[in-house]
């Protein structure tokens, strides 16, 4: 090896040298230290070793199996409705008439929003005690006890306030692939005489193909990976009503709240789940990017 | 004529429509904004309570000190900064060694990259609360830093920029004496500006909004984020919403301006991840 080609390989070392470093202190130990502690019981200062059986028993536990359910029926909730929400508010906000300016800002203001901000705001309207929604809506469930603490409506209530806080990010992705869109597509699907409605099925559904999955994959994970508004607006609860895997791990009413073993243990599982969530949705957008293409 | 009336029901319904579906968007905004900016009595009035009267600003005033708010914006402002700053020079450098550099192993090394954006943070902050604490790193600026100034993120959307450039130019640029880390900084680096500014943005958001990492990091309100004081001011006085929804207000119109200012270098930065690879 010559002395230039010797050096162009120190100076790539150099170069990636933080980053590698870093990944390797916090995210590749961490993982490999969780399947470690997954294995033991207890608190760090005094550990039981348990052996492999303790990820099956986690796995098999009604307290992570409820959190695998609710944290399911969160990303059930929250992408499909998150998705055709911004999908609807984007195709509202493709057309340049006087104002849309204004409107696209309106629309894209959540992304504004912290989780700790949009769970607070909503915190305020759920709020029975002050009564906005309760005196706008119809509705007995608004009322004391509130939405937040029925074991039926919770999950709904905290849900709401993610699709809310997610419409701005789906609305500024999908705004931006229909802006790329080209325009001849939609001339000739208008000179074959089709409707608003056919050209936004024929057209418009199938270019925003790719960009579709792209929302769905990111909603997915945020779904799962939710915390701060379990934390601030249901504690999990009530009873374990809220309680997803995140909130399982890492909330302060968790039942496992002071057991290292076994919150590594269900850290180790919520990752292989998002893993493999991660790759068949991957896998999904990859064939569809090769179809729109 | 009668097709020309038609478009302009047509038109004056999308405006309907487009005014109701903002007026329900900006509702929870709207009401935290009322809510913050009246005095403690007159918040449970309906409806006068969603009315822009009776405002005052001495709820922001009063949130500012119970809440200790502005030391927690100062802090999270510090940490957001720094957080940023850090990936971008991480970035730009690791991007630089994958896309003008050869070297053994680069591809597996790329694949090392790409496979860190698979682990969720989720999975990883029970074990990093631990070497931060064996670190005696709780509750300091570097714990809400360090762990988060590299990303692959940064990284592939600077990398893919660099791949654009036309490979004479970094042989021009050597004919003319200028070594790699010279060439990084004043050919490379300024022609991924608008990415760079892009992918910052998108850091400093980021940064900006955590709430579980600094939640386990840290106890000691002289480094609590404006994230983690709004939940324990929430905490101390649910029964004052008004000052809460201050609160609120005062952590969300920073970032809210921000936004409104570099709304371009959001939209792309958002949409970087969504482009076709």
């Amino acid at each position: 090896m010559s002395r230039s080609r010797a050096r162009e390989v120190l100076l790539a070392l150099a170069l990636l040298a933080p980053s590698l470093i870093l990944f390797g202190v916090f995210i590749f130990y961490p993982l490999g230290r969780a399947v470690y502690l997954g294995r033991y019981r207890g608190t760090s200062d005094n550990l039981r070793y348990v052996g492999w059986e303790q990820f099956r028993n986690v796995w098999e536990s009604n307290e992570f199996h409820d959190a695998m359910i609710t944290t399911v029926q969160f990303a059930l909730i929250t992408v499909p409705i998150g998705l055709v929400l911004g999908v609807g508010l984007a195709v509202l906000a493709d057309s340049y008439i006087r104002g849309i300016g204004i409107f696209r800002t309106i629309f894209s203001s959540t992304v504004a929003t912290s989780v700790a901000v949009a769970s607070l705001m909503w915190l305020l309207l759920f709020q029975p005690s002050v009564g906005i929604l309760a005196d706008a809506l119809p509705f007995d469930v608004f009322t004391e006890p509130g939405v937040l603490n029925d074991e039926d409506t919770a999950l709904w209530a905290v849900s709401v306030t993610t699709i809310w806080s997610n419409l701005g990010f789906t609305f500024i992705i999908v705004t931006a692939a229909l802006q790329s869109i080209p325009v001849d597509l939609y001339e000739s699907s208008a000179l074959d005489g089709a409707r608003s409605w056919m050209r936004f099925t024929n057209v418009t559904v199938p270019m925003l193909g790719p960009t579709l999955l792209f929302v769905t994959v990111v909603l997915t994970i945020r779904a799962f990976q939710a915390f701060g508004e379990f934390d601030l607006l249901t504690g999990g609860g009530p009873g374990n009503a809220t309680t997803t895997m995140t909130y399982l791990i890492y909330g302060n009413n968790s039942l496992i709240r002071n057991d290292l073993g076994l919150q590594s243990a269900s850290a180790v599982l919520l990752f292989l789940f998002l893993l493999v969530l991660s790759i068949v949705q991957f896998r999904g957008l990859e064939r569809r990017v090769h179809y729109g293409a | 004529m009668a097709l020309e009336a038609r478009g302009t029901t047509r038109r004056v319904l999308r405006y309907v429509v487009l005014v109701l579906v903002a007026a329900l968007v900006l509702f929870p905004i709207y009401a935290t904004l009322m809510a913050g900016f009246k005095p403690g009595t007159k918040v449970l009035d309906h409806p006068e309570s969603l009315l822009p009267v009776d405002l005052t600003l001495d709820t922001i005033r009063d949130a500012w000190d119970t809440g200790n708010l502005g030391r927690y914006l100062v802090n999270s402002f510090v940490m957001s900064v720094a957080i940023t700053i850090g990936q971008v020079i991480t970035s730009l450098l690791a991007a630089y060694a994958f896309a003008f550099l050869r070297f053994p192993l680069r591809n597996t090394l790329f694949l090392v990259f790409l496979a860190t954006l698979l682990v969720p943070a989720e999975a990883t902050i029970l074990i990093n609360r631990e070497t931060i604490q064996t670190w005696g790193w709780i509750d300091s600026y570097q714990a809400l830093i360090v762990p988060f100034v590299a990303t692959a993120f940064g990284t592939f959307l600077i990398r893919q920029v660099f791949l654009t450039l036309p490979t004479d130019l970094r042989e021009a640029a050597s004919l003319d004496g200028l070594g790699h880390l010279a060439f990084l900084r004043e050919v490379a680096a300024p022609l991924a500006r608008p990415t760079i500014a892009a992918f910052a943005l998108f850091s400093f958001l980021a940064a900006y909004n955590q709430y579980l990492w600094p939640l386990v990091v840290t106890n000691d309100p002289d480094y609590r984020t404006v994230q983690i004081g709004l939940k324990s001011l929430a905490a101390a006085n649910l029964d004052q919403i008004n000052l809460v929804m201050a609160g609120t207000v005062i952590a969300f119109v920073p970032i809210l301006v921000i936004l409104l200012i570099f709304q371009r270098q959001l939209i792309r930065g958002l949409t970087a991840g969504a482009v076709k690879g």
